[in-house]
C-alpha cells in the first residue's frame, strides 16, 4: 500500500490544518479578501476545512475605490455562492471623512491608506486573527513570515522577534488587544496555486485571462488605463492583449502581455516565465525593502 | 521553473545550516539557478545591489537574506523558506544560520525536514559547526542526512582528502542517532556534482546532490503503524440538512484509520467505530498522515479539542510525567527548575512544572554536564516535567508529531522552548 500524497494535496492538507487551528484557537477571526487568486484559494480551502458547516468567519475586503470593476463583481458572486458574510472597509469613506489624506502626483497610490483602513477595521471588529493569502515565495520579506504572525497592539510586525514555529504546533496565545496575522498558504508557490485552482475547476475573475485593454507604459511596467492614474504628457494610451498576474489596486497592478486564454495556458505561461509575479507591482518597487517597511506598519 | 512540473510530484522539505564562508548560500543559489528557479527580475535586482555595494560578481546570498538588517550585516538571522521544483519533486528549503547563537532557528528549520544538508569545507574538514549541525539533525530525528563535502575545486578534487573527511565524519556520527547518511563531493561555486555530474571526480560513482534530493525515499518518513488522530475542532453545521452531524476535524498524526475500524477515544477510554471519513474532496475509505480529514463515529460521544482517536489495540502512553530533551529559546530568563509553564502537545494545552533538570547537553561535543544546569537560550537539556492533566504521547523517535511539545511563557505568551519526548 502506498501512503503518499502529491505536493498539492499535502499543501492543501497543511492549509486546512492551519485554518482549523485558527477557528479553534481564536475567538473572532476574519479572512482578508482582496479578490485576487490567493484569497479566492483561501475561501475555497476554508469551505473545505469546515464542510458541511459554513465558513465560520466573515470576509473583510478593504476597498480602495480604485478596484477593477471585475473584482467587485466576482467578489459578490463568491460571497453569495458560499453564503459568507462580507464586510467592506472603504478607503474612499476614510478620505471623505478626512481621516486620511490622499497621495498626489503621477505615482499616487492608496496602498498606504489601505493599511490605515485595515487596522481601523480590525480594531472596530475586535478581530483577534486576520487570515491572509500571502505566500513566502512572493517577496523576500514574506519569505521570513510565520504561519502565525504576532502583531502588537499597534498592529506592527517585529521581524527580528518572531515566535519560532516547530512541527505542527502553532502558538496563538495572545493578550487582549493584540492580534495575529495568519497565512495558511505560506508554502504555496504561484504555480501550485494555479495547479490547484485548475484541478478543482474553480471559476476565476476574467482579469486573469488574456483580453484587449487600453494600457500605458510607465517605468517598464504596463498599467491598465483608468481615471485614477494621472498621465504624464508623453505617456500614450494604446490597445494591447494582456492579462493580470496579480490583482490589486488599478493604480499599482501591472498588466502583462499574454495570450493565455485558459487556466492550462496560464499554467504553461507561469511555468516558463522568467519574471516574478510581483515584478509588475509598482508598490514593491519604491525601495529595496519596501515590503518589509510596509509590513512593519501593519500592511498585509 | 521547469516547464513540465508534474502535479503528482512529492514534496520534500530540507534544511541547511551554515554561514556565508562555507558556501551555503552559493549552494542554494546554485540549486535555484541550475533548476531555473531564479527569476530574471530577482537576478537583476540582486545584481544591481551587488554592484551598488561594490561587490565582485553577483552575490547570491542576497536572494536568501530578505530582512533589512540581514542584508546590512551580511548574515542570515532568521529561518528563510525557499521554493523550487523539478519535474520530479517540489522542494522547500528551510535556510538557517549556522552559529551557536542561532540554535533555535536551526531547530525550527529541522523540525519538519525530511533531509538535513550538512556542508563541510574540504580544505578544513570536520569542525565544531559540522558536529553541531549533525547533532541537531540527530536530536530532531531528521530521517536523512546528506553531507556535502564542498570546495573540492580548491583541493584539486583529491579523493584522499574526501575519504579522510568521510572517515572522520562517520567516526563521529557513530555516536549519533542518525538513520541514513550519504556523502557527496561537490563544488557549489563551479557546480560540480550539484545538478550536473562532474568530470573531475571519476573516483565518485554516487548521485549528484540534485539526483539524491529527487530520489531519496521519503514516503515512509511518517509513522504509518500507530494510528493517532488528535481532534482540532468539532464540526456541527446546525442546519436542517445536517441535523445530527458531528464531525471531528483533525490531521492524521500517525498510522492509518479505515472506515469500520474499532477505535478508542482518549482520555475517556470509550470505544466506538469509524462511521465515515470525509477528505477535502469527498468521502474516503481510509486516511493516513499528513491528511486533514473529518472523522465521524458510530456512537454519539461528546469529544472535543485535545481528545485523541486511536486504535483500541495500540494506544499512546497516557501520562502526566514525561522525560524530554528541551531546547531553550527564551532570551530573557533561563529554564527554571520548579518553573511553571504552559505546554502545547498536539491539540492540547496544559499547565506543567519542571520537576528536574537532569543535565545540560553540549551540542558541540555531546558531553552531558550534570554540574552546570543553568539553561540559557540555545541550550539543550534533559528534563523531567509533570503536567496538570494527562497527555497522550509517543516517544519522539517513534512519532515526531505525538512525541513533540512546545513550552509557552504564561506571562507574555512567547514560545520559549521545544521538547522531544524520550
Amino acid at each position: 500500500m502506498n501512503y503518499s500524497l502529491n505536493h498539492i494535496k499535502e499543501l492543501e492538507s497543511e492549509s486546512i490544518f492551519i485554518l482549523r487551528e485558527v477557528a479553534a484557537q481564536f475567538e473572532n477571526p476574519v479572512l482578508m479578501f482582496s479578490g485576487g487568486k490567493d484569497s479566492i484559494l483561501m475561501v475555497y480551502l476554508a469551505y473545505k476545512a469546515f464542510y458541511p458547516a459554513k465558513i465560520p468567519f466573515p470576509l473583510l475586503h478593504i476597498d480602495t475605490g480604485h478596484n477593477f470593476p471585475e473584482t467587485i463583481e466576482y467578489r459578490d458572486q463568491l460571497v453569495e455562492k458560499f453564503n459568507a458574510k462580507l464586510i467592506v472597509g472603504s478607503v474612499q469613506d476614510a478620505i471623505d471623512k478626512k481621516l486620511v489624506s490622499e497621495e498626489k502626483g503621477f505615482n499616487a497610490s492608496r496602498n498606504a491608506l489601505q493599511t490605515v483602513v485595515l487596522l481601523d477595521e480590525l480594531e472596530k471588529g475586535k478581530y483577534d486573527a486576520a487570515l491572509g493569502g500571502a505566500r513566502r515565495d512572493e517577496e523576500k520579506a514574506r519569505a521570513k513570515e510565520r504561519f502565525f504572525s504576532h502583531r502588537d497592539e499597534f498592529g506592527q510586525w517585529d521581524p527580528k522577534n518572531q515566535r519560532p514555529e516547530l512541527w505542527n504546533l502553532f502558538n496563538g496565545n495572545h493578550q487582549l488587544g493584540e492580534h495575529f496575522r495568519i497565512f495558511p498558504i505560506s508554502n504555496w508557490t504561484e504555480l501550485d496555486v494555479w495547479q490547484y485552482l485548475a484541478s478543482e475547476n474553480v471559476p476565476l475573475p476574467s482579469l486573469y485571462f488574456s483580453h484587449q485593454r487600453d494600457v500605458l507604459e510607465r517605468d517598464g511596467t504596463l498599467l491598465a488605463d483608468c481615471d485614477y492614474i494621472e498621465k504624464r504628457p508623453n505617456e500614450k494610451v494604446y490597445k494591447e492583449t494582456v492579462r493580470c498576474r496579480t490583482i490589486g489596486d488599478m493604480t499599482c497592478t501591472g498588466v502583462w502581455k499574454s495570450d493565455a486564454k485558459t487556466i492550462e495556458d496560464i499554467i504553461a505561461e507561469v511555468s516558463t516565465t522568467r519574471l516574478t509575479e510581483r515584478g509588475g507591482r509598482t508598490d514593491d518597487k519604491r525601495s529595496e525593502t519596501s515590503m518589509e517597511d510596509r509590513k512593519k506598519q501593519g500592511y498585509f | 521553473m521547469s516547464t513540465d512540473q508534474n502535479t503528482n510530484s512529492e514534496l520534500l522539505r530540507f534544511t541547511t545550516a551554515g554561514s556565508v564562508d562555507d558556501g551555503k548560500s552559493t549552494l542554494i543559489g546554485r540549486l535555484l539557478y541550475d533548476s531555473k528557479s531564479i527569476f530574471q527580475d530577482q537576478y537583476d535586482q540582486i545584481k544591481l545591489v551587488s554592484e551598488k555595494r561594490g561587490e565582485e560578481g553577483v552575490n547570491l546570498a542576497l536572494l536568501t537574506d530578505g530582512l533589512k538588517s540581514e542584508r546590512e550585516q551580511g548574515i542570515t538571522i532568521d529561518v528563510a523558506y525557499r521554493y523550487f521544483a523539478t519535474p520530479k519533486r517540489k522542494f522547500i528549503i528551510a535556510d538557517t544560520p549556522g552559529h551557536t547563537q542561532y540554535t533555535r532557528n536551526m531547530v525550527t528549520g529541522a523540525s519538519t525536514a525530511n533531509v538535513a544538508l550538512v556542508l563541510i569545507d574540504a580544505r578544513v574538514g570536520v569542525v565544531e559547526q559540522t558536529r553541531r549541525h549533525a547533532i541537531i539533525a540527530s536530536l530532531l530525528q531528521i530521517p536523512h542526512l546528506v553531507v556535502c563535502i564542498n570546495k573540492m575545486d580548491l583541493v584539486d578534487y583529491d579523493e584522499g582528502i574526501y575519504n579522510k573527511i568521510q572517515d572522520d565524519f562517520e567516526k563521529f556520527a557513530a555516536k549519533l542517532d542518525v538513520i541514513d547518511v550519504h556523502f557527496i563531493p561537490i563544488s557549489a561555486l563551479i557546480g560540480d556534482n550539484v545538478v550536473n555530474r562532474s568530470g573531475k571526480t571519476p573516483w565518485y560513482d554516487g548521485p549528484t546532490l540534485m539526483y539524491y534530493l529527487e530520489n531519496v525515499h521519503i514516503a515512509s518518513d511518517h509513522n504509518f503503524i500507530d494510528s493517532r488522530f488528535p481532534i482540532q475542532t468539532v464540526i456541527r453545521p446546525y442546519n436542517d440538512d445536517y441535523h445530527d452531524f458531528r464531525g471531528y476535524a483533525g490531521r492524521m498524526a500517525g498510522g492509518v484509520l479505515k472506515k469500520g475500524d474499532e477505535v478508542m477515544l482518549l482520555p475517556s477510554g470509550f470505544t466506538s467505530k469509524v462511521k465515515k471519513i470525509l477528505g477535502p474532496s469527498g468521502e474516503l475509505e481510509q486516511t493516513f498522515p499528513p491528511e486533514s480529514v473529518t472523522v465521524l463515529l458510530e456512537d454519539d460521544y461528546d469529544l472535543g479539542r485535545g481528545d485523541m482517536i486511536v486504535r483500541s489495540n495500540n494506544k499512546p502512553t497516557v501520562t502526566q510525567d514525561i522525560e524530554l530533551m528541551i531546547v531553550w529559546f527564551d532570551h530573557n530568563l533561563p529554564l527554571q527548575e520548579k518553573g511553571k509553564y504552559l505546554l502545547m502537545h498536539t491539540t492540547q494545552q496544559v499547565k506543567c512544572i519542571v520537576k528536574e533538570i537532569r543535565y545540560k547537553l553540549d551540542i558541540n561535543t555531546l558531553h552531558r554536564n550534570q554540574e552546570d544546569r543553568e539553561i540559557q537560550m540555545n541550550d539543550v537539556a534533559r528534563v523531567v516535567i509533570r503536567t496538570t492533566k494527562p497527555i497522550f504521547v509517543d516517544s519522539y523517535r517513534k512519532n515526531r508529531i505525538t512525541g513533540s511539545i512546545i513550552l509557552i511563557d504564561e506571562g507574555n505568551n512567547n514560545t520559549i522552548g521545544a521538547g522531544m519526548v524520550i
